[in-house]
């Protein structure tokens, strides 16, 4: 696979592409560190500005990337001590049925509500983490 | 235990439905049910991220949605800046990286907005995890 990821990074244009890919990966990766989140944020509006993808593609290409970002971020956080297994698949277990459930959801229901609901609920979230 | 386990449906529910979910919800979840710190809370909230990541990405690439070759070179470019992102993170006090998550939130919230109104809904993927 090393092979593979070095000829195609030959044959591309070094100059534009890859140069765009490094540069996405590097903030994905600084967002993901410091926040403790996927890193979604920034690749997938990044690959429809600067490499032309449809948002569909975008986000299933960040979400296939954040496997990685996620995983390295975590596990340098696992150096600092910080991070808390037990925790982490009493969330992430429930998440994982919760992504299936979703998906599958999506096909059925009015999003629009549901995104204008939860950008409620993030705004309230953030209050209340701001009160602890 | 049994609000978390409701949390993490629930962010993976959003996550499958919105592209945004995961990590967001997850930080703030660990913090005010769990008591966790907020370096913790974003240490763990990475490895939650990964199976869910996993179960989502596969989906979608049976769908045929992934570009691999970016997705991977993404990836693997991310390494240096999650390790600067996370040495950063340690620099910061709680207090200060708590607040900073919170303003975090609000502008997601808000680029979820602005995507709802402008295109008629996000597209219906399985996320991106924020």
């Amino acid at each position: 696979m090393a092979v593979a990821v070095a000829e195609s990074l030959h044959a591309s244009e070094l100059g534009g592409r890859t140069t765009k890919l490094i540069a996405i990966g590097t903030a994905a990766g600084l967002f993901s560190g410091l926040f403790g989140v996927g890193g979604g944020s920034v690749i997938v509006p990044l690959l429809v500005l600067w490499l032309g993808y449809g948002e569909r593609e975008a986000t299933a290409t960040s979400l296939t990337a954040i496997i990685f970002i996620a995983a390295f971020a975590a596990t340098v956080q696992g150096l600092y001590g910080n991070v808390r297994v037990l925790d982490a698949a009493l969330v992430g277990v429930p998440a994982i049925g919760g992504v299936l459930l979703g998906t599958w959801l999506a096909q059925r229901v009015h999003v629009r509500v549901i995104s204008l609901l939860f950008a409620l609920v993030l705004v309230a979230s953030a209050v209340e983490l701001v009160l602890q | 235990m049994i609000w978390l386990i409701l949390i993490g449906v629930a962010a993976g529910v959003l996550s499958g439905l919105l592209g945004v979910g995961g990590g967001v919800l997850f930080v703030p979840a660990l913090v005010i049910v769990v008591g966790l710190t907020q370096h913790e809370a974003e240490a763990t909230s990475l490895l939650a991220i990964v199976p869910v990541a996993i179960v989502g990405a596969a989906r979608q690439d049976r769908y045929g949605n992934v570009r691999r070759r970016d997705a991977l070179l993404i990836g693997l470019f991310s390494l240096a800046g999650a390790a600067a992102g996370v040495a950063f993170a340690n620099a910061l006090s709680g207090a200060v990286l708590r607040d900073a998550f919170a303003a975090l939130m609000i502008l997601i919230a808000l680029q979820l907005v602005r995507r709802t109104l402008r295109s008629g809904a996000p597209e219906h993927t399985a996320g991106k995890s924020a």
